[in-house]
């Protein structure tokens, strides 16, 4: 029977509630959580879990929140959890708090719990998991981790997740190796049997198979862009540890090892070296980027501070070089655990003097994988630092995303570099002489002619010819050119989406990055309250025409982002003259990814729906 | 201040070496340092060196931070590519452009303001990671272009200009590069031709991480009565522990100093380093012994100089890395991408 303190009429749903566990840190949760997902999505239903987690080893409390949705939203959806699978003592008020009425606690009731510890508005669950594996086991390791299996089992059962598919996924990732196989499933049905035996199952929340999920992969975007890195040519990465950026690297080093290393001698083709500091990292990129190696490095905001003086060099001696960053709370040390959109600003000017530099914004692990491989072409071709945004909500959380894929025939792109041939010939050679008229110049690479083509590469002005010169007309042409060379790159950066309301509006809102999923739900939402809006998803600044012109086809233009100063919405009215008045700011800037009820409240509320709502009445 | 083109007229019977390339070509613009800058004298040993080796310019690059002794590169190796970065940050271009062509000879130029003070860490880092470089700080425990204040290598109780005594303890570069695990470690000074081209050869053949530092005396801010890094003061204080000779594997080997006083080195690429040692006890192979012997020197008073440590076979980061022989940025598409058959199968596993 459930353990109820008043008989609570639970909630009623299927295959669309929020179930959260509350783990210890450090306690072997994360195998059975990844267990959980997976199972979810094998059943061919839609599931986006997040970790939430604080900046610690072992020992501090973490979550697991995975919002399951068989319509397919992947969005955090807000508000309340359904099922709060309470593990750990220290959190435990809060996460008693945190379930919505009619939600179900399900916790290990080994030990009593007093009465006035719970809610008498929830359904409580009681499964004695600590009794159960300590009667099985006689190993504390065993016991620590087996006690997940067990309670994955019970969970299951109340849920009605199908054991074939645990099963199945259990005998997948222990593969060769029966007996932990048969220990695994042996745990799992301990649990279930345990719930069978004792409770009223299933509860008011429970899964049915669907078809939902389709061929789509389930991978984190810091895996996505470390996967891109390699097929998009990368031979050199210099990176210095820092969260949520770490996990890009260690991707880019997994991959290089199974895909990169050359059969017959053995031997890398790639070079990954952890550098002393971030100023180390972006020095190794831009020396390696420099002698012809498409090089990068992954970082975060503190690390974009640190690298700006030679952010900076890049740009002016004009150095192809590729910067993951991948955002965090800032400002300083900031939140390093939590996710925002808040160094598109910093990213965008970079460093002292005028720059101008040129980002790419991935909205999932999909676009991380091509923005990735696409950063270098254009770095290549522009002669200048790309950064590719993404933030920890992208970066760190394992998403559902359509498959990679690529074209055999595809090359990369080098872009301007004059070869030995091309220098014998005759062919003039300057290195910042504009020869084509879109602001690019051409390089050579060191090493390539005995007598021919050699220049000084520097961070102080220079003429056409790279020679030294403190000359202002020189120094202003050069400026200029670089500006025309950002112009450039409006035509070869990704497009901005746009996606029509159903009817007619002139209400837009344009957002971009993590915010998707959200705003992609928001949408309903807000249609259901009769609200049209057409959306415009931004990947990449400079912005493009479709930009000036989304924003001039209607009257009212929604920011959608997440930092407390709407810094895409600064680079709108900063780059294209927008009336500010224009664009209505919508930040959720708290850490925690936004959600679709967020957006939806903020943007029927604003005073501009109410207006235009009366302009129509 | 613009750049000053060299007239490239060659005098028809100058020397020439087995590349054909006469020492004109290894020159740079002319120098914009002040007049008797120890720099220029290191520029002319660095020329001198490349055309002794037979080094194709072309085959080097330079790199360098900020400072005077950063300028520098402009004054060499007109056909080499340079690099002029940022302050303190040279160790970190040049490691990366080594990672990316493995086949060049990397010359880093930089100055003790840049590599002891600014740059302490970059300048550590490449040293213990074994880059395969010829590292040369042009040391002359001062700021010259901001006009004279002290560097981190000034010594403790020396006088500026101004007449300001410092009251820091000087960081000493060689010793550090001696922990920090390089493995050809050497001090020299500019006046000291004699001693300064063969240690800049003997560094261009060494495959791993080669620190020279190089006394080089400020004419005009530290050239004075008080300062412990002016011409007068250095010759007095100079202890050589050797001088070298650098012989290349295709020359012949004649040993004509007494026996006992020579010491033969083979370095890795076939070449050999002939050391006529003027301190017999001193050895040149042992790390720990080389600290000591220097700080024992340094309390006495004197400025060891000479080939400090040498490793004959050195591992460089390459090496560490495993890195492919073909310099990485030579690797085209079916190297370095693995294709939509792979992604497919990566799709699979992702399922």
């Amino acid at each position: 029977m459930l353990q109820q303190i008043d008989r609570v009429e639970g909630l009623q749903r299927i295959n669309e509630f929020v179930v959260k566990f509350a783990n210890v840190n450090g306690s072997g949760s994360a195998s059975a959580n990844a267990l959980f997902v997976k199972a979810v999505l094998r059943m061919g239903i839609t599931a986006t879990p997040r970790n939430i987690f604080p900046s610690n080893i072992q020992g501090l409390p973490t979550w697991y929140e995975i919002r399951i949705s068989e319509a397919g939203h992947m969005a955090a959806r807000g508000g309340g959890v359904d099922l709060m699978v309470a593990m750990n003592p220290q959190t435990w008020d809060q996460d008693v708090q945190s379930l919505e009425p009619g939600g179900y606690l399900f916790y290990d009731n080994t030990r009593s719990i007093a009465p006035e510890k719970f809610r008498s508005d929830i359904v409580v669950i009681g499964v004695p998991l600590t009794e159960i594996t300590n009667k099985a086991y006689t190993d504390s390791r065993q016991r620590q981790l087996f006690k997940n299996i067990v309670g994955l089992g019970a969970v299951s059962a109340l849920i009605e997740m199908d054991p074939v598919v645990i099963e199945t996924l259990l005998a997948e990732q222990f593969k060769g190796r029966d007996k932990l196989i048969a220990a695994n499933v042996q745990a799992l049905h301990m649990g279930r049997d345990w719930v069978k035996m004792h409770l009223e199952h299933p509860i008011g929340l429970t899964l049915r198979h669907a078809d939902t999920v389709g061929d789509r992969i389930f991978i984190e975007g810091n895996a996505a862009a470390g996967l891109g890195a390699v097929y998009g040519g990368a031979t050199v990465c210099a990176w210095y540890p820092i969260t949520p950026s770490t996990s890009l690297a260690e991707a880019f080093t997994k991959y290089c090892g199974r895909m990169r290393v050359d059969k017959a001698t053995g031997k890398n083709n790639f070079a990954i070296v952890q550098a002393e500091d971030e100023l180390s990292s972006i020095g190794m990129v831009i020396g390696a980027a420099w002698n012809g190696a498409r090089a990068f490095t992954a970082t975060s905001g503190p690390g974009i501070s640190l690298m700006q003086e030679f952010i900076g060099l890049a740009y002016f001696a004009e150095i192809p070089a590729v910067i993951f960053d991948v955002q965090r709370a800032g400002p300083s040390t900031g939140m390093p655990t939590r996710t925002q959109q808040t160094d598109i600003a910093a990213c965008a000017y970079a460093s002292h003097g005028d720059t101008k530099h040129v980002l790419l914004i991935p909205e999932d692990p999909y676009e991380c994988f091509h923005f990735a491989a696409l950063a270098f072409d254009l770095a290549d071709r522009l002669q200048t630092p790309i950064f590719v945004m993404l933030d920890l909500e992208i970066g760190m959380n394992e998403r559902l995303s359509k498959p990679f894929d690529w074209d055999d025939s595809r090359r990369m792109d080098r872009g301007k570099v004059m070869t030995a041939e091309q220098l014998e010939s005759g062919k003039l050679f300057g290195r910042y002489l504009d020869v084509d008229g879109d602001g690019i110049t051409y390089r050579t690479l060191p090493g390539t002619h005995p007598t021919k083509g050699a220049f000084f590469t520097r961070g102080t002005s220079k003429d056409r010819m790279a020679r030294y010169s403190e000359e202002g007309a020189d120094y202003q042409e050069n400026m200029e050119r670089l500006l025309k060379k950002h112009n450039t790159a409006r035509s070869l950066v990704p497009v901005a989406i746009e996606r029509k309301a159903p009817q007619p509006t002139r209400l837009g809102a344009i957002y971009y990055g993590s915010t998707s999923p959200a705003i992609n739900e928001a949408e309903l939402l807000l249609q259901d309250q009769g609200v049209q809006l057409d959306l415009l998803r931004v990947r990449a600044f400079p912005f493009g025409a479709e930009v000036e012109a989304f924003i001039a086809a209607h009257d009212h233009v929604f920011v959608v982002e997440q930092n407390r100063d709407g810094q895409l919405r600064s680079l709108l009215v900063n780059e294209l003259e927008i009336d500010p008045k224009k664009l209505g700011k919508i930040v959720h800037f708290d850490g925690t990814p936004i959600s679709a009820r967020f957006i939806a409240g903020a943007i029927a509320a604003s005073a501009s729906v109410k207006r235009l709502e009366k302009a129509v009445s | 201040m613009t750049f000053i083109a060299k007239p490239k007229l060659h005098h028809p019977e100058l020397h020439k070496n087995s590349l054909g390339y006469t020492r004109r070509d290894y020159e740079g613009a002319i120098s914009t340092l002040c007049a008797g800058c120890g720099h220029d004298s290191i520029s002319a040993a660095i020329v001198r060196a490349c055309f002794e080796l037979d080094l194709p310019p072309h085959r080097i690059a330079k790199l360098s931070g900020i400072g005077c002794s950063s300028k520098t590169p402009t004054y060499f190796l007109g056909a080499s590519h340079g690099f002029n970065s940022v302050h303190g940050r040279m160790p970190s271009v040049l490691t990366g452009a080594n990672l990316a062509n493995r086949d060049l000879i990397y010359l880093g130029v930089s100055g003790d303001g840049d590599s002891a003070s600014i740059g302490l860490g970059q300048f550590a880092h490449s040293m213990r990671r074994g880059v395969n470089m010829v590292y040369i700080v042009e040391n002359n425990g001062v700021y010259g272009l901001t006009k004279g204040q002290f560097s981190a290598t000034s010594d403790k109780g020396a006088k500026s200009k101004r007449g300001v005594i410092n009251s820091e303890e000087a960081i000493d570069l060689v010793g550090m590069a001696l922990q920090l695990g390089a493995t050809f470690v050497a001090r020299s000074f500019s006046g000291d031709k004699a001693q300064l081209v063969p240690l800049i050869e003997a560094a261009l053949k060494h495959e791993g991480a080669a620190f020279i530092d190089c006394l080089s005396p400020c004419v005009a801010f530290n050239n004075h009565e008080g300062s412990t890094k002016s011409f007068d003061y250095v010759r007095e204080h100079n202890a050589a522990v050797n001088f070298l000779d650098v012989i290349s594997a295709r020359e012949e080997i004649t040993v004509d100093y007494a026996p006992g006083s020579v010491e033969m080195v083979t370095q890795h690429d076939g070449s050999t380093l002939r050391l006529r040692k003027l301190h017999t006890d001193y050895d040149m192979h042992d790390r720990v012994s080389a600290l000591t012997y220097m700080q024992e020197r340094q309390a006495a008073g004197e400025i060891v100089t000479g080939l400090l440590y040498v490793d004959p076979n050195p591992r460089d980061l390459h090496g560490h890395l495993k890195t492919s022989d073909i310099p990485l940025n030579a690797l085209q598409e079916d190297a370095l991408v693995p294709g939509a058959s792979a992604l497919a199968k990566i799709n699979a596993g992702l399922r």
